[in-house]
């Protein structure tokens, strides 16, 4: 098994700089606010079910006698055409919206990371060529590759998840393949190297853990523009089908009683805003922070 | 220099055969069958038989491949399933409409950005500048297909200030010659000196115009304030300082011409990005587009419609991207 001894002084300033990130990070006023709102977020997509106050309302369960009311006490944001309550629908819809999000962040980072990895560490003719392709998916505008392929495969929340992850893994190779050319000079990996350490073992027990880093940086400012992208796809019918309570396609819907009914596409909406908001407003200040170039030191 | 520019342009290329080949091969996995959404859905065996000899679906995949690359040479992408029309021919029709809009917002959003980008580069940590990178922080987190449609409520449901949505109204469209040259109504309308279509397709094109503006803006301004804030620490800003010039003089015609470097590439991705955002929004103000067209498309599951689309927009993308790197090449300060 591996006996590795870690050296303190090796790690102190590390360390050091973590906690120097942090502070920074809450010093900003925004960013702050940011984080108070995303752990506000997940509390809701936990306890959905009970915060909401029409927990019935969410799936089929109709009452066409209370359709399209304003907002008033009993409805907070008014119903919908069916009479179900849209604050309850748009609760439940940050539950989808944090778990679609987290997971197609997460697959992008499962095919990308590695491929960048095996780019970085292997023979020229390997890298070219793992680079070449994702030089062709990042030519594509990340969008319309999204919609082709949840077209193919057919409209579902899953589909569409899927969609995104083939077309955001790019860039995550990328960044990767960046890291990895430089960790693969450095005196550890050659040591593992002359030791015959297996080619596979080196990439992923050396390389991928210690180029991890700035790729979860990156993660986090992109999870704001997936929920945008899987509302969006949901609001053009390739995402989630109804009666599913998810945003984009609750704005969609809402296109046939929008003139009448303007809370039925103003709550959902502004449910997307904030959630992409927040955490665009984290990724901001994040770069701020690690940028060296706007990293103020006092 | 001119050995960037080559090798450049030969990866162009070769990123422009990547996107032909994957987009047939995601042609070639559909599940569905081709042939029979052809004839439709009463046809007998033979129809939809004779009907995969006519599309050449009874090939091997790689004479497919072939034709599809020999027919894509000529220009032609393939029937739209659901009109039988040639893809190509629909996507000429639909082309200026979205052009348009995409010239008009990335118009806005160029002069927006830069002043918006201005204004907070020089008050720095101000309130103003605080506004500014909020704003531009916002402009990428809205759901442009919402937005579209409270201004729609507002401005059309409540105020009744501007119509609802397509290119012109129906009295404009009966009772007026419409000028066609360019197809681009705006444009055609001014150079014929027809002021009463030009006024009813501004009217027309303010709304999506708009909305598809906000992203570029945001993108604009935050580049150009970092841009700006680089460069106003500079030397020879210092030095125009202490002849005395004035701060608007420094700033409008010393700094922001050497900020229009990395503005530019910002600009040209804007559009790109502004194309595939019209697939939002053209279908909510009936903007009959190739964003209009795709998006029924893809209702429609009309794979030749879908794919003629995103080949055409992936170019379109790719030339947009070389065009960012011939402007970073030609920047004095990389060339070397």
């Amino acid at each position: 098994m591996n006996h590795q001894v870690i050296s303190w002084n090796a790690i102190a300033p590390r360390i050091k700089e973590f906690r120097e990130t942090v502070y920074l990070l809450k010093r900003n006023k925004l960013t702050r606010i940011a984080l108070l709102a995303i752990y506000a977020l997940i509390f809701i997509a936990i306890f959905a079910p009970w915060l909401a106050p029409h927990s019935t309302h969410i799936m089929m369960d109709t009452n066409p006698q209370d359709k399209l009311l304003a907002p008033c006490t009993q409805y907070l944001f008014g119903t919908d055409e069916l009479g179900r309550d849209i604050f309850s629908r748009v609760l439940y819809g940050t539950r989808i919206s944090l778990q679609t999000g987290l997971l197609a962040v997460g697959i992008s980072l499962l095919i990308g990371v590695p491929l960048g990895a095996i780019a970085g560490a292997s023979e020229w003719y390997v890298d070219e060529a793992i680079m070449r392709v994702t030089d062709i998916f990042l030519s594509f505008p990340g969008l319309l590759l999204a919609i082709a392929i949840a077209a193919i495969l057919g409209p579902s929340l899953q589909n569409a998840m899927l969609a995104i992850s083939i077309s955001w893994w790019p860039w995550y190779t990328r960044i990767v393949r960046g890291q990895a050319i430089s960790l693969r000079e450095r005196q550890f990996v050659k040591a593992a190297k002359a030791i015959g350490t297996p080619h596979y073992k080196i990439i992923f027990s050396h390389i991928i853990p210690n180029c991890i880093a700035p790729v979860i940086v990156q993660a986090s400012m992109d999870i704001g523009g997936v929920i945008l992208t899987i509302a969006a796809l949901s609001f053009l019918g390739l995402g989630a089908q109804p009666p599913t309570p998810e945003w984009g396609l609750m704005i969609s819907t809402s296109r046939t009683y929008f003139l009448s009914a303007w809370w039925y596409s103003f709550f959902p909406g502004m449910a997307i805003l904030i959630t992409v908001l927040v955490f665009n407003l984290l990724g901001d200040g994040l770069r701020e922070v690690l940028d060296p170039k706007t990293r103020k030191k006092q | 220099m001119r050995i960037f520019i080559i090798k450049r342009l030969l990866l162009g290329l070769l990123v422009l055969f990547g996107v032909i080949s994957v987009t047939f091969v995601i042609v070639r996995v559909i599940p569905s069958d081709p042939a029979a959404q052809w004839v439709g859905p009463r046809a007998t065996i033979e129809q939809i038989e004779a009907a995969r000899v006519e599309l050449g679906l009874n090939d091997s995949f790689f004479v497919q491949y072939g034709n599809f690359v020999a027919d894509l040479a000529q220009g032609d992408l393939g029937k739209s399933i659901r009109t039988h029309q040639p893809v190509m021919t629909e996507l000429k029709a639909f082309l200026p409409a979205t052009l348009e809009l995409v010239f008009l917002s990335t118009f806005i959003g160029v002069f927006l950005g830069l002043y918006l980008g201005v204004v907070s580069a020089r008050r720095k940590d101000q309130w103003v500048d605080h506004l500014c990178r909020f704003f531009s922080v916002a402009t990428v987190s809205i759901p442009a297909f919402w937005i579209g449609l409270l201004l729609q409520y507002v401005f059309y449901g409540t105020l009744d200030w501007l119509p609802l949505g397509e290119r012109l109204s129906m009295n404009v469209k009966l009772f007026h010659e419409i000028p066609d040259i360019t197809g681009m109504l705006l444009f055609d309308s001014l150079i014929t000196w027809n002021l009463v279509v030009f006024w009813d397709a501004l009217k027309h094109i303010l709304l999506p115009g708009f909305v598809m503006a906000l992203f570029p803006i945001g993108l604009v301004a935050r580049m150009t304030r970092s841009a700006l804030l680089e460069i106003l620490n500079e030397d020879y800003i210092k030095a125009a300082r202490s002849y005395g010039l004035s701060e608007r003089i420094i700033m409008w015609s010393y700094a922001l011409k050497n900020s229009l470097g990395p503005t530019a590439t910002v600009v040209t991705l804007a559009i790109g990005y502004t194309l595939v955002n019209t697939f939002l929004i053209e279908s909510i103000f009936s903007w009959p587009g190739i964003g209009n067209y795709i998006a029924s498309a893809v209702v429609s599951l009309d794979y030749p419609a879908i794919m003629g689309v995103t080949i055409f927009s992936a170019v379109s993308y790719v030339f947009l991207n070389l065009a960012a790197d011939m402007i970073i090449a030609l920047d004095p300060q990389v060339r070397t």
